[in-house]
C-alpha cells in the first residue's frame, strides 16, 4: 500500500461527504479493474425476479411449460418456488456484492432439480418438456455457481481495503486535555482493550504491543506523521508486517459541549498468521472496536475510569455474568 | 450471598452467588434491607426483553446500608442508610448536566448492544438485561452501586424503609408521568393502568393540581385502591367502552392529558389486541401498543400523551395521523430518578403523600420466585411486593 500523508477533511456537520462503501483506497477503484461478475449477477437477479413473478402469477402456465401436471400440489410448489426466486432476485439486485444471494440461488436450483426429478419419477404430463426444463435449470445452476465463485474471488481485495474506520464521539472536556491524554501513547492501553502496551521510543517513534490469541502478542512500530497540538495527531506503522495508519482530530463542539473527537483509521491486514490475527482482532467489525475504544476514552475523560458492570471488559460480545464471580475482570 | 436469579421465562430461583465487589472508584456496596418487585421486572421475567441470560440477578428498587465505599466517593459514607435510584448515572456527562440521568452517556458498558436496537444507548440500569449494562440487580443481600454519590439519597432518621423505598423507581416514575402532562388548573387526567406506577401517577396528578383524575384498568382490586386511596374516578375497560365513557365524563372534550402506565404487555378486549398478542408471540413485534393507541385516540386535541410504561423495541399500527393532525404532544422517558428523589422525599416527610398505601405483600427474599408469580397473575389482590433479605 502506498503511504500518503493523511489529510483529514474538515468535519463540519453537513459539509462532509463520508466515503461510503468505496473508500479512497479501494484497490478496485484505484486500479480500475473491471467487472468482477457484477454484470452477470445483475442479469441473474432480473431473471430470478422474472421467473419468480411468472411462477407466482401463472403457476399453471409454468407447469405446462415444464411439462408438469399442473394440479393443485404443483401450483402450490410453483408459487413457493416463485417466492424464493423473487426474494433471491431482490437480494441480488439490492446488494453490492451479492455473493450470498447467488449461493442462495444455487441452493434453490438444487431444490428445483430434485423437485423435477421427483416429478419425473411420478409420471410427468410431458416427459420431453420436463427433460428440457431439467437441462435448462442444470445450465442455470452452473451459471449461478460460477458467478458466485467469481464474485467471491473478486471480493477479497475489496475486503482487504474495506478496513477503513471513521468514528466520532463528543467528550465534555477541553481539547487540550484530550490531546494531552492521547498524545502520550502510553495511556492508550487504558482505553483500547486490545492493546497490551505502548512504549515511547523518541520524539515521534513508538512501539506498540497488542494481544493476540493464545496468549501471544504482536508488535509493530509507529511513527507520528502529523502533530498539531490540541488539534490533530496522525500516525502510521513503519517496517513491521502490520500496516496501519490513522489520525485523531479534536474540534470544539458547538454550544460549549466540549470537544468532538474524530478518528480515521486504516488497517491493511497482511496475509498469513497476522492476517488471521487481524481478522480476530477486528472481528467482523473494526468499526465496533474503534467505537468501544472511543466510548472508553469518553468514560475515562469524563468520569475518571472505564465503567465496569458485573462482568467483562470486552465490548465485542456478552461476556458478563452478574451471578458469577467478577474475578475474570482484567484489573485496569 | 443469596440472590434472585433468572432461570427461564416464568422462572426465577434464589441462588447462592458471590458477594459483589468494588470495581470502580466511585462504587459503593450496599447491604440491602428492603427491595421490591417492579412491574417492569415482569417484562424480563416473561422473556420479552432481549439479552437476559440465565443467572442474571433481577431487581432495581432497593435500599440499604452502605458497607463499603470506593476511594473516589465523596458524599456516601460507610453506615449511611440510602435509597438507590434505578438508572445508573455518572453525573458528569452532557445528559447528566441537564438532569437527564436515565440518558447518561457513560454508565452503560454494553452501550453498543442498545445502540443497535435503539440508535443510541440509554443509561445502565440495575438488573435489567445485558443490553442495559449487565449490572447485577438488587433482589439480593448486597449490591454494588456504581457512581454512588450520584445514585443514592441518604434517608433521614425516623423514616421507615417502606416510606422511602419507592423513591428508587415507582414514585418518581409516576410523578414524572404526571409532571410531563404540564398540568393546568381544571385539567382532567386519564391514566391507563392502576398498578403501582399508575397509582403514583394519579396521586401525583392531584399533587400537581389536576381537577379530576380517572384511572383505567380491569382488575377490580386495583380500581378499588385507585378510588379509595387516591380518590380517583375509575373505568373498568372490560365492562365499559373506554373512549365513550371518557367522552361522556368530560363533556365530549376528552381528557386534557393521558398517561400510559402500562407499556409493552398491555391487555385489551379488542380484536386489535389479539393481533398484537399473536405478533408478539411470533416475535413480529416487540411490544403490544393497544393502550398507547387508545390513549392517543382519547386525548383531547392539543393535549399531552405521557408515556411511562416500558416499551422495548418496535410497535405496529401507530396512529400517527391522530397525533399529527390533532397537535398532540408525546412526552416519554425512563424516569430521571436522581432529579426527583430529594423533592419527593420532602413531600413524604411533610406528609403530603404516604407511599406505603400500595404495599399488599411483604415476604422474605427466599419467597421471591413465588411472589413473582403472585404479582404477575395479580392473585390475592397483589399490587406491590416488598422483600426483606
Amino acid at each position: 500500500m502506498t503511504t500518503t500523508h493523511l489529510s483529514p477533511r474538515p468535519a463540519y456537520p453537513g459539509s462532509r461527504q463520508l466515503p461510503r462503501s468505496r473508500s479512497a483506497i479501494d484497490p478496485e477503484a484505484v486500479s480500475g479493474r473491471g467487472d468482477g461478475g457484477e454484470r452477470l449477477a445483475k442479469a441473474l437477479g432480473w431473471f430470478s425476479i422474472g421467473l419468480g413473478l411468472a411462477s407466482l402469477a401463472a403457476p399453471r402456465g409454468i407447469a405446462r411449460l415444464i411439462g408438469a401436471r399442473g394440479d393443485h400440489a404443483d401450483e402450490t410448489i410453483l408459487r413457493l418456488v416463485g417466492l424464493q426466486e423473487v426474494a433471491c432476485g431482490i437480494g441480488i439486485l439490492a446488494t453490492r456484492k451479492p455473493t450470498g444471494w447467488l449461493w442462495a440461488r444455487v441452493a434453490g436450483d438444487a431444490v428445483h432439480l430434485s423437485l423435477l426429478s421427483g416429478a419425473m419419477a411420478s409420471g410427468p404430463e410431458d416427459p420431453n418438456r420436463m427433460a428440457a426444463a431439467t437441462a435448462a435449470i442444470a445450465g442455470i445452476t452452473v451459471l449461478d455457481a460460477g458467478n458466485a465463485l467469481q464474485l467471491g474471488r473478486s471480493r477479497r481485495p475489496a475486503r482487504r481495503a474495506a478496513s477503513e474506520v471513521i468514528k466520532s464521539v463528543t467528550i465534555n472536556r477541553p481539547a487540550e486535555e484530550l490531546y494531552r491524554f492521547w498524545r502520550d501513547f502510553r495511556n492508550l492501553p487504558r482505553i483500547m482493550s486490545h492493546l497490551e502496551s505502548v512504549e515511547v521510543e523518541g520524539e515521534t517513534r513508538s512501539r506498540w504491543t497488542a494481544k493476540a490469541p493464545a496468549g501471544m502478542t504482536v508488535q509493530w512500530d509507529a511513527e507520528i506523521t502529523k502533530d498539531v497540538p490540541n488539534q490533530l495527531i496522525g500516525w502510521e506503522s513503519v517496517g513491521g508486517r502490520v500496516d496501519t495508519r490513522g489520525s485523531v482530530r479534536f474540534a470544539p463542539a458547538p454550544g460549549g459541549r466540549g470537544t468532538e473527537v474524530h478518528v480515521r483509521m486504516w488497517v491493511d491486514p497482511p496475509g498469513g498468521a497476522l492476517g488471521l490475527w487481524f481478522a480476530w482482532l477486528f472481528g467482523e467489525s473494526p468499526d465496533q472496536q474503534v467505537s468501544d475504544d472511543l466510548r472508553h476514552f469518553k468514560q475515562v475523560m469524563e468520569t475518571g475510569e472505564v465503567v465496569l458492570s458485573s462482568g467483562g471488559f470486552d465490548g465485542t460480545h456478552i461476556a458478563q455474568r452478574p451471578a458469577q464471580p467478577p474475578g475474570s475482570i482484567p484489573a485496569r | 450471598m443469596r440472590a434472585n436469579t433468572f432461570v427461564s421465562p416464568g422462572k426465577t430461583r434464589v441462588e447462592r452467588v458471590p458477594d459483589p465487589k468494588i470495581l470502580n472508584d466511585q462504587d459503593a456496596i450496599v447491604r440491602i434491607t428492603s427491595t421490591a418487585i417492579c412491574g417492569s421486572d415482569l417484562h424480563l421475567y416473561n422473556g420479552f426483553i432481549p439479552t437476559v441470560e440465565p443467572g442474571d440477578i433481577f431487581g432495581h428498587e432497593f435500599m440499604g446500608e452502605v458497607v463499603e465505599v470506593g476511594k473516589g466517593t465523596r458524599k456516601v459514607k460507610k453506615g449511611d442508610r440510602v435509597v438507590v435510584a434505578f438508572p445508573i448515572a455518572c453525573g458528569s456527562c452532557y445528559q447528566c448536566g441537564r438532569q437527564m440521568y436515565s440518558c447518561c452517556e457513560n454508565s452503560n458498558p454494553n452501550a453498543w448492544i442498545a445502540e443497535k436496537l435503539m440508535g443510541h444507548s440509554p443509561a445502565g440500569v440495575f438488573g435489567y438485561s445485558h443490553m442495559m449494562g449487565g449490572f447485577a440487580g438488587g433482589q439480593a443481600e448486597y449490591a454494588r452501586v456504581p457512581f454512588a454519590d450520584v445514585g443514592t439519597i441518604k434517608v433521614p432518621d425516623g423514616m421507615t424503609d417502606e416510606q422511602v423505598l419507592f423513591l428508587s423507581d415507582i414514585f418518581p416514575t409516576g410523578y414524572m408521568g404526571a409532571e410531563m402532562c404540564d398540568i393546568k388548573p381544571g385539567d382532567v387526567i386519564a391514566v391507563w393502568g392502576c398498578g403501582p406506577v399508575g397509582l403514583f401517577a394519579m396521586a401525583s396528578a392531584y399533587l400537581l393540581g389536576a381537577e379530576r383524575v380517572i384511572g383505567i384498568d380491569r382488575v377490580e382490586a386495583r380500581l378499588r385502591v385507585a378510588r379509595e386511596k387516591v380518590k380517583a374516578e375509575t373505568i373498568n375497560y372490560e365492562e365499559h367502552d373506554v373512549y365513550r365513557t371518557l367522552m361522556e365524563m368530560t363533556g365530549g372534550r376528552g381528557p386534557d392529558s393521558v398517561i400510559d402506565a402500562v407499556g409493552m404487555e398491555a391487555h385489551g378486549s379488542t380484536a386489535m389486541f389479539l393481533v398484537d398478542r399473536v405478533k408478539q408471540g411470533l416475535m413480529l413485534e416487540n411490544d403490544r401498543p393497544n393502550v398507547l393507541r387508545d390513549a392517543i385516540m382519547c386525548c383531547r386535541s392539543g393535549g399531552t400523551v405521557s408515556v411511562v410504561g416500558v416499551y422495548s423495541g418496535l410497535i405496529d399500527k401507530f396512529p400517527m395521523g391522530s397525533v399529527m393532525n390533532r397537535s398532540l404532544r408525546i412526552m416519554t422517558g425512563q424516569c430521571h430518578v436522581q432529579r426527583y428523589m430529594k423533592p419527593l422525599l420532602e413531600r413524604i416527610r411533610k406528609g403530603e403523600i404516604d407511599p406505603t398505601f400500595l404495599i399488599t405483600h411483604r415476604a422474605n427474599l427466599d419467597d421471591a420466585p413465588a411472589m413473582y408469580r403472585t404479582f404477575r397473575d395479580k392473585q390475592d389482590e397483589c399490587i406491590k411486593v416488598v422483600l426483606k433479605p
